[in-house]
């Protein structure tokens, strides 16, 4: 299955960004195969307003199945789950680190917005 | 007289923008003139605290926002495109619409195909207007957590009368709701402080109204103290420094009581009389 991570550079060595709609990168790893892609997000990283919301809508195109990131706001989470994409927040680390815990299966999906908009 | 809008802006907040837009009302009006004050700083509106107006009606102010019949909806994805605020997202079958991020356009009901949108009001805020001892008082007043203030500073603006001086009290800074609120004024009155802050913002409020080609002069409040730095930036600009007002810790004390200075400290009268006679010149 296809899973983002929300990276500041574009390697596995990348540091996760905290961040999910304003993250400098996007990085699309396949579980079953470990092929990976990246996608920049600099257009959301610089947008005026509504930047959780594009991003999670660039992630429904992707069609991952979840994403892992540090935070979600209410209008980022409000649009994942409508694209059924689950969010995995509170992460840390580099890219890599973060789908090796994933894949050991250690990670719960939240089921809200876990910061105000704009934190 | 004509009608005749001034605007009193600047970059830096807590420059003295209330200070000197409710002073020089009152001036006005003493003067015999027929004047409003329209406090356009909807999101902190605190010239109400000096002229202390008589409210005699309020009005709920509305934004449009999209609301889609999901029977009619195609899934088209028209309607997200042209939304350049992200207040509409298509998820598959499934669209979400944002109200809160919606700028009342109206391109998503233009461009649906299906006549899928319809558009219901969303309440920013409030206007509020009354009588302030012979000034005609108008105000914005954004509902707390709106971020969308320029629709209700519209709203404020359409109570400009068509006869009679104007005096608009502008937000700070240089963004979208301070240029909604200084366009189409016959003068933009810059407060500015001599300071390394001061001089920054003014430079930046100076850059956006040359590009609305909007005449301009400058205030430097509490002239006494900081530097020469912003003096010197208005001489090599060729830019007008119309007052300068000491740093009179009496005029602080009053602001602190709510009082106008030119209550409090009869003396001012004459300094925001020439002022305005600065401005308006020969129709005083």
């Amino acid at each position: 299955m296809k899973v983002a991570v929300t990276a500041k550079g574009t390697s596995l060595e990348s540091e996760v960004d905290q961040r999910f709609g304003r993250a400098k990168c996007l990085i699309v790893v396949d579980t079953d195969t470990d092929e990976m892609d990246v996608h920049d997000n600099e257009v959301n990283l610089n947008a005026a307003q509504g930047a959780g919301i594009q991003t999670a809508q660039n992630l429904a195109g992707l069609g991952v199945f979840a994403v892992l990131t540090g935070h979600v706001g209410p209008n980022a989470f409000r649009t994942l789950s409508a694209a059924e994409i689950k969010a995995y927040t509170g992460l840390h680390g580099t890219v890599g680190e973060a789908i090796e815990e994933f894949k050991a299966g250690s990670l719960n999906p939240v089921d809200s917005a876990d910061v105000e908009g704009h934190w | 007289m004509d009608r005749t809008i001034i605007a009193v802006a600047s970059g830096k907040g807590g420059t003295g923008k209330t200070t000197v837009a409710t002073n020089l009302a009152r001036v006005a009006s003493i003067q015999g003139l027929e004047v409003s004050y329209l406090d356009c700083d909807v999101e902190e509106p605190n010239g109400h605290i000096f002229l202390k107006p008589r409210i005699e009606n309020s009005a709920p102010i509305c934004v449009s926002v999209p609301v889609v019949d999901e029977g009619k909806c195609t899934a088209c994805g028209k309607c997200k495109e042209i939304c350049q605020y992200s207040a509409i997202a298509l998820l598959g079958k499934t669209i979400l619409t944002f109200p809160n991020l919606c700028h009342d356009c109206g391109g998503c009901m233009l461009v649906c195909p299906t006549g899928a949108i319809t558009e219901t009001g969303r309440e920013v805020g409030v206007v509020e207007e009354g009588i302030a001892d012979g000034v005609r008082f108008v105000h914005g007043k954004l509902r707390i957590g709106e971020a969308m203030s320029p629709p209700l500073i519209r709203a404020v603006r359409k109570r400009i009368p068509d006869s009679g001086l104007s005096i608009i009290d502008a937000p700070p800074g240089t963004s979208c709701p301070v240029i909604q609120s200084v366009r189409g004024a016959d003068y933009v009155l810059l407060i500015t402080e001599p300071t390394p802050f001061g001089l920054n913002d003014l430079k930046l409020a100076v850059e956006m109204l040359r590009v609305l080609k909007l005449p301009f002069g400058v205030v430097v409040n509490r002239a006494d103290m900081g530097d020469e730095a912003v003096f010197n930036y208005c001489d090599s600009e060729s830019i007008d420094v119309l007052l300068r007002i000491p740093d009179d810790r009496r005029i602080a004390e009053a602001y602190s009581r709510g009082q106008l200075a030119t209550q409090a400290l009869p003396e001012y009268n004459e300094v925001f009389e020439s002022l305005l006679k600065g401005i308006v010149g020969v129709q005083l």
